[in-house]
């Protein structure tokens, strides 16, 4: 298992199941996702049953059990964004990367998640990717947008965020 | 007011007798008014999910009867039209997304969502959502997951969690999307699942349910090259009336007989034989383990979920569990590889069927240590009490309109105390008989061993044998089970022997069982299986005539070679299933 996840848990020492969420979270700013290798540690550590801290854990939109993406795209979903056709953005994102909010691609490129208002309410609706953000975005406008960052990723920029 | 004293109040108009601490769902059915329930949970604390149990207070409106206590003064309208209005809209919400495939159903005729559905009167779909199209999970070798017909009761979490003590499964994601499964969303398979099926007990609906081997069974019984052999679980003759409508605990083994031989099975023996067989091996694993300083206190093996558990959760006691297969494979053993022998068979041309009360032995006839050296299994195929029913009926018979029938021999002949096996203590009692007679040469005195009987989840006692004083323990409910593990674990060293059955009550209590039984079902069962120890004359394993000779003529003595070979097996840690 990872060295990363064995210092956090150390960190905790004696943790009682109160500890769970900032362990997940502590756990997740460092790997960037939640493993089944984590997510079990975790439940070893705290005495619950891995389904336990599972459930808990995608309670939470906060979490991912993939590995982000070389480019993380977060889709708004908050109010502003939503009254602006959100949700056929989103459906047109899922649709393109072939994967749903909180899942990684095959090729490891994208991951996507689904946010609540990234304060850029003004240019709504926004999609974030690899932490460009992309204006007034319409549901035809995304396959060119995620085309041009494959192209990116084939010339191997490491431009990648 | 102290806490015993009763009081009345009114239901639906008429004196009903309350206690303090009792619940209006309480008090309602002690006064013989039904209240519907979905996620209630008799013995459990409720958890107030599904409020279909609601009632109308005066004075107060409807609240759920589940969790509120009830006070003097109370009046209670259980049917008032608010109350069925809000039944009523209840179950059509639980129907807004449901697949309706009730026609196509295990659950059909049995559901307790289309029961309600019926009671109350729907008769059009008011609430239109999309409907659940989750992935049914086939992974188990025991269980059907469907989760497109959950209605998210949490019975199911609940056992598993607070009665197994295992939680395989949870509450995963929330809102429209929320779902019970095991973690990561895997198949049951690969979780901490121990296929016990107390799961499907409870579920009201078609979203848990038994992997049936009704097909594999039938296909055999139709093909003429091959020669298919049943053999019976003790718990299953004194369960199989109930889904007849006849008495729970009415013990039906001469019917049942006659109905398996009807069905098309050449051959219907005892699984009751094997487990006086389990008891030669088993008592004189223990005796050699108190003799020669072997591991202890050692744990029985019958239970395949047990089994899987320590191996999961306590590797480390894995060396305490005895190596005796469980009944039904050492009987599917015997058969594939002695009785085939004898009537010049090959163990490839003979289907070996056991019924069972339990969804666990699916899981444990298809490990790979349960077969010879050539991968031929030694049970072929597991059905539950309830999938003999449905093939009862499929058939048209009348249970019971059968003329009684005897087991065939020579696997038929048992003891009583084999045929307790099927209850939480049966294995203790008569592992105790036969060790008795092995270390003292002299029978028990008093047969009967009041101590580890009864239905209590956790039994101690202190047994002499001559001058050994041995420590035992019962536990039934395998959630129970723990606390001794770690005492033991902590070095808690009085206990010499412990049975564990991994359902409540033993085998009687099995996933397998009826759906729906009646409350005191399990009791029944089990008190019929202490009056067939009470009424017949061969009370003793080792008095087994049957045992006896396959001993003269086949396995030498017990925990010898041959045995070793047939009769015993291993066990092995599963990582990663924390
Ligand atoms: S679970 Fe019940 S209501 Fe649902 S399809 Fe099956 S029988 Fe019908
Ligand atoms: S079969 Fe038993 S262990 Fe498996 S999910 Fe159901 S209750 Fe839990
Ligand atoms: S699977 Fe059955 S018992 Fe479990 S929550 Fe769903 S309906 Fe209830
Ligand atoms: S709502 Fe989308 S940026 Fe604020
Ligand atoms: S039975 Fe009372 S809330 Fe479900």
């Amino acid at each position: 298992m990872s060295p990363l996840v064995v210092d956090i848990l150390e960190r905790f020492p004696g943790a009682r199941r109160d500890s769970l969420i900032p362990i997940l979270q502590a756990v997740q700013e460092q790997e960037g996702f939640l493993s089944q290798e984590s997510v079990l540690a975790i439940g070893r550590h705290l005495d619950l049953p891995a389904s336990k801290v599972y459930g808990v854990a995608t309670f939470y939109n906060q979490f991912r059990f993939t590995p982000i993406g070389r480019f993380h795209v977060q889709v708004c979903r908050g109010t502003a964004c939503h009254v602006k056709g959100s949700a056929n953005v989103l459906d047109a994102v899922e649709r393109d990367l072939g994967v749903k909010a909180g899942g990684t691609t095959r090729d490891g490129l994208f991951s996507l998640e689904v946010v609540a208002c990234i304060g850029a309410c003004g240019l709504a609706p926004v999609i974030a990717v690899g932490g460009d953000f992309h204006a007034g975005v319409a549901p035809r406008d995304v396959p060119g947008i995620f085309a041009s960052y494959r192209e990116r990723a084939k010339e191997g920029g490491s431009d990648a965020a | 007011m102290s806490p015993n004293e009763t009081f009345l109040v009114q239901v639906n108009g008429r004196p009903a007798e309350a206690r303090r601490g009792e619940t209006l769902l309480d008090v309602c059915r002690h006064a013989g008014v039904d209240v519907p329930t979905l996620c209630h949970m008799p013995g459990l604390a409720p958890s107030g999910a599904c409020r279909i149990c609601v009632v109308d207070v005066r004075g107060r409106g409807l609240v759920p009867s589940c969790s509120c206590p009830v006070e003097p003064g109370m009046s209670v309208e259980t049917n008032s039209q608010s109350a069925t209005r809000a039944r009523k809209t209840i179950v059509e919400l639980l129907l807004a997304n449901h697949p309706d495939d009730c026609l196509y159903c295990v659950r059909h005729g049995e559901c307790e969502l289309q029961d309600l559905a019926q009671r109350y009167g729907v008769r059009e779909r008011r609430y239109v959502t999309a409907k659940n199209d989750d992935h049914v999970d086939v992974s188990s070798p025991s269980l059907v997951r469907d989760p497109a017909k959950c209605i998210l009761c949490g019975k199911c979490v609940r056992v598993c969690e607070e009665v197994m003590g295992v939680a395989a499964i949870d509450f995963i994601r929330r809102g429209s999307h929320t779902l019970v499964a095991p973690a990561f969303n895997r198949g049951l398979n690969v979780s901490t699942c121990i296929n016990c099926g107390q799961c499907v007990m409870v579920c009201p609906t078609g979203a848990l349910r038994e992997k049936s081997h009704l097909k594999e069974v039938q296909s055999a019984l139709d093909d003429p090259a091959i020669t298919v052999v049943v053999q019976h679980a003790p718990a299953v003759s004194v369960s199989l009336a109930e889904e007849f409508g006849l008495e729970p605990g009415a013990d039906v083994e001469a019917l049942m007989v006659t109905a398996l031989r009807r069905l098309g099975f050449a051959r219907v023996f005892d699984t009751s034989f094997a487990a006086d067989l389990t008891i030669m091996e088993e008592a004189s694993e223990l005796v050699s383990r108190l003799k020669g300083g072997g591991r202890l206190p050692m744990f029985t093996s019958c239970s395949p979920g047990w089994v899987k558990f320590v191996e999961q959760s306590y590797p480390d006691l894995m060396p305490n569990l005895s190596t005796c297969k469980s009944p039904q494979q050492m009987m599917g053993a015997v058969v594939k590889r002695v009785w085939a022998a004898r009537e010049g068979l090959d163990p490839r041309q003979v289907f070996s069927v056991a019924i069972m009360p339990c969804t666990a032995k699916k899981f444990e006839a298809r490990r790979p240590e349960m077969g010879d050296a050539h991968d031929v299994p030694d049970v072929d195929a597991v059905l539950t009490t309830r999938e003999l029913a449905r093939l009862i009926r499929l058939h048209g018979l009348d249970l019971a309109r059968m003329t009684p029938g005897a087991p065939d021999q020579p696997f038929g002949e048992r003891s009583t105390a084999g045929k307790m096996f099927g209850g939480t203590g049966g294995v203790m009692e008569a592992a105790l008989r036969t060790a008795h007679w092995l270390v003292t040469g002299r029978e028990m005195y008093h047969l009967t061993i009041g101590a580890v009987r009864g239905l209590d989840g956790i039994k101690e006692a202190r047994i002499k044998l001559d001058d050994v004083e041995l420590g035992v323990a019962v536990v039934s409910g395998l959630g129970r089970a723990r606390r001794l593990l770690e005492e033991i674990r902590a070095g808690r060293d009085d206990l010499h022997f412990i049975e564990v059955m991994t359902c409540p009550g033993g085998c009687v209590g099995g996933g397998g069982q009826p759906l729906r039984a009646e409350a005191g079902a399990v009791r029944g069962r089990l008190e019929s299986l202490y009056r067939i120890d009470r009424s017949e004359p061969v009370r003793l394993s080792h008095r087994n005539r049957q045992v006896q000779e396959l001993y003269d003529e086949v396995l030498g003595e017990p925990l010898g070679a041959r045995s070793h070979e047939l009769l015993h097996t291993g066990y092995h840690g599963r990582d990663g299933a924390a």
